[in-house]
């Protein structure tokens, strides 16, 4: 299992554009992926429930990478959120 | 006997056609226990991949007619549609409380859809409707029961629907539609501007079609008159034939004048303008005469995103149509937006009456960034052609003093740049609040031009929200206190030397046009359908007698006097 958090420093925070982007990123990973945000803890290959988190810019996320293809899926992502801004 | 609907004139011109209702389908979801699973399980699976595939059929369309922007709200929708929880949520419920998969699916739903329903972001609350949408469309597969979309129809008909969504807007196609009439709505409504554009004769606001309209019975839209006449007898349907063919005469003749000047009697010249929301508008605006763009509404670029437009696609926007309109007049509103207009990317704070609230240059002017990428944007652009900015809901003379500074200073900063700047850009305002009215002359010694916005200028004079149909008898254009309002504007503005336009509903009103005419008016601005009837009634007026009514008309104490008294000089 791998845990990394981020910041997200743009002032968007988690919208529906890099929400989106996030969810089809993490989907075709075998991998169990969640992202933890104020105690709360979502699939992250669920659009409604990465979105109902509200995730604000300039907020601290963790993303939990747990199965096979862990190191491969927390890279991606990884390149995904610093693209949209997230710094760890 | 002939049903007759009274409504909003929305969109002039007479249809005739069958109706078709726009429903919102009924999907009445019971809770029934069920013993076999699996079936269910089936049934479920069976309804999502037909949802799944419809939403990649509409969302593929969309793509080839519009925009991917436009798309991205399907593509949004089949993200809702494949998302794992939900689906696990759903079939979760059936497999434990062996219940049937519709209730099963609207338990899931509802639970996001109130979760997002409660959050403080305007933006997250709005994806609410998206997951009710996406759930609308299982349950119909499930229920057996057919959505409607202006999609599916086939033949010529007459819309009727409670009102139209701007989803259902990027459907519609002219060829097939002949006209519509919606339940609620007033003549500024979403869809009375789209009718306008589309030149679809529209009504608005009959209250009643939903309920008295079925599907396939024969509908005239008089879209001049606001009348929607159901069934009618053979002796109407006659008179509204020989109507609709006079309409289509006068349209004909009416384009033989898209390369006149509009010129009275008298020969006084007065500029027809177009109102404009994209680039792509202009082209209209020249083949049906438009001499100049006296509004260029830029909020287009920067709704229906994620993000704020840069200022580079801003330069290419206001470059294309300053090419496009050739060395003519173009005059750019900036940004006005907040209040009703709301931007996803942009948090403003609920405010309890938007109208009264942070919008336009109180916005713009609060955003400095913002507004400064407007403004160098539009500098950049200002070489291609003949560009006049124009700054939305001033109030005070400090506002317009603030605004121009800021011109002021990103032109320096371009010309530092070495970036070609225009030497010549005029700086104007809206009209439309009575603070700048009562202080005209005040303003007309520092602004360039004005621009009467009438629609705001009535709703802040009356005190009346013109989206609110409850008192929308108080949209009054010929109430003479603001005809006085008017008559005050033009006077002080021309005692500077300074041009005044009005780009208003009322600027295309044929009552309100002599009234405007005789003031002395020099620019009229409106949607480019009305220009060619505008030229045609201007030709036939005569200035000097219409100014010789003037004190008559202003002297007068409603606004129903007026319109009789209009009417009056016509016979």
């Amino acid at each position: 299992m791998i845990k990394k958090q981020f910041v997200f420093s743009n002032g968007e925070g988690l919208h529906a554009r890099p929400a989106a982007q996030l969810v089809a990123a993490a989907t075709p990973f075998k991998s169990e992926l969640s992202l933890e945000y104020k105690e709360k803890k979502v699939n992250l290959k669920s659009i409604l429930g990465v979105m109902s988190l509200g995730v604000a810019g300039g907020s601290t996320i963790t993303l939990i990478a747990d199965g096979e293809d862990e190191i491969d899926a927390m890279n991606k992502l990884e390149e995904l959120l610093r693209s949209e801004g997230a710094e760890d | 006997m002939n049903k007759i609907l009274q409504g909003i004139a929305a969109s002039n011109g007479i249809s005739i056609a069958k109706a078709f209702r726009l429903e919102n389908a009924e999907l009445t979801v019971l809770k029934e226990s069920i013993s076999d699973v699996s079936t269910e399980i089936d049934r479920l699976q069976n309804a999502l991949s037909l949802s799944r595939s419809e939403l990649t059929t509409i969302q593929k369309q969309t793509q080839e007619k519009f925009s991917d922007q436009e798309a991205a709200i399907f593509s949004a929708h089949v993200l809702v549609l494949d998302d794992p929880e939900l689906r696990a949520a759903i079939t979760d419920t059936i497999q434990t409380q062996h219940v049937n998969a519709e209730y099963a699916v609207q338990e899931a739903a509802n639970l996001y859809v109130s979760i997002f329903e409660a959050m403080d972001d305007p933006y997250m609350r709005e994806r609410a409707a998206d997951i009710r949408d996406v759930t609308k469309r299982i349950l119909s597969h499930l229920l057996g029961v057919s959505i409607q979309t202006p999609e599916d129809i086939t033949q010529e008909v007459v819309i009727i629907a409670e009102d139209l969504t701007p989803s259902h807007t990027v459907q519609l196609n002219p060829e097939l539609i002949k006209g519509f009439v919606t339940d609620i709505g007033g003549p500024t409504s979403h869809s009375a501007i789209l009718a306008r554009t589309l030149e679809i004769p529209a009504v608005v606001g009959s209250k009643t079609a939903m309920a008295m309209i079925q599907n396939g019975e024969i509908i005239i839209v008089d879209g001049e008159a606001g009348k929607v006449i159901v069934n009618p007898d053979a002796e109407t349907l006659a008179v509204y034939q020989e109507k609709q063919q006079a309409f289509a005469k006068q349209k004909a003749e009416w384009q033989l004048l898209a390369n006149e000047p509009a010129i009275t009697l008298d020969g006084h010249r007065v500029e027809l303008a177009g109102n404009i929301g994209t680039p792509d508008d202009v082209e209209n605006v020249l083949k049906n005469g438009g001499e100049a763009i006296g509004l260029f509404r830029t909020e287009f670029l920067y709704m229906g995103k994620e993000q704020f437009p840069t200022e580079d696609e801003q330069f290419e926007a206001y470059k294309s149509v300053l090419e496009q309109m050739n060395g003519s007049a173009t005059i750019v509103r900036t940004l006005d937006i907040g209040g009703d207009k709301e931007l996803p990317y942009l948090q403003l704070p609920h405010e309890a009456n938007p109208f009264l609230g942070l919008r336009a240059i109180r916005l713009c002017l609060d955003h400095e960034e913002m507004f400064r990428t407007q403004l160098r944007a539009l500098l950049r652009a200002s070489i291609y052609g003949n560009l006049r900015i124009m700054f939305p809901m001033i109030a005070t003379i400090n506002e317009f003093r603030q605004a121009k500074e800021l011109f002021l200073d990103v032109k320096q900063q371009l010309i530092s740049e070495r970036i070609e700047v225009s030497e010549t850009i005029q700086l104007g305002i809206m009209v439309e609040t009575p603070a700048v009215a009562i202080l005209a002359d005040v303003f007309a010694k520092e602004v360039d031009f004005f621009s009467i916005g009438s629609n705001d200028l009535i709703q802040y004079t009356m005190a009346a929200d013109r989206m609110n149909e409850h008192v929308s008898y108080l949209y009054q254009p010929y109430n003479p206190s603001i005809l006085r309002f008017i008559k005050m504007i033009i006077d002080a503005a021309h005692k500077e030397g300074k041009m005044v336009g009005m780009c208003g509903e009322m600027a295309r009103d044929e009552t309100a046009i002599p009234i405007l005419l005789g003031m002395g008016l020099d620019e009229f601005s409106m949607s480019a359908s009305s220009i060619l009837r505008t030229r045609s009634q201007i030709q036939k007026l005569s200035k000097v007698t219409l100014e010789n009514q003037i004190d008559h008309i202003l002297s007068l104490s409603t606004a129903d006097e007026v319109l009789h008294f209009i009417k009056s000089l016509d016979s």
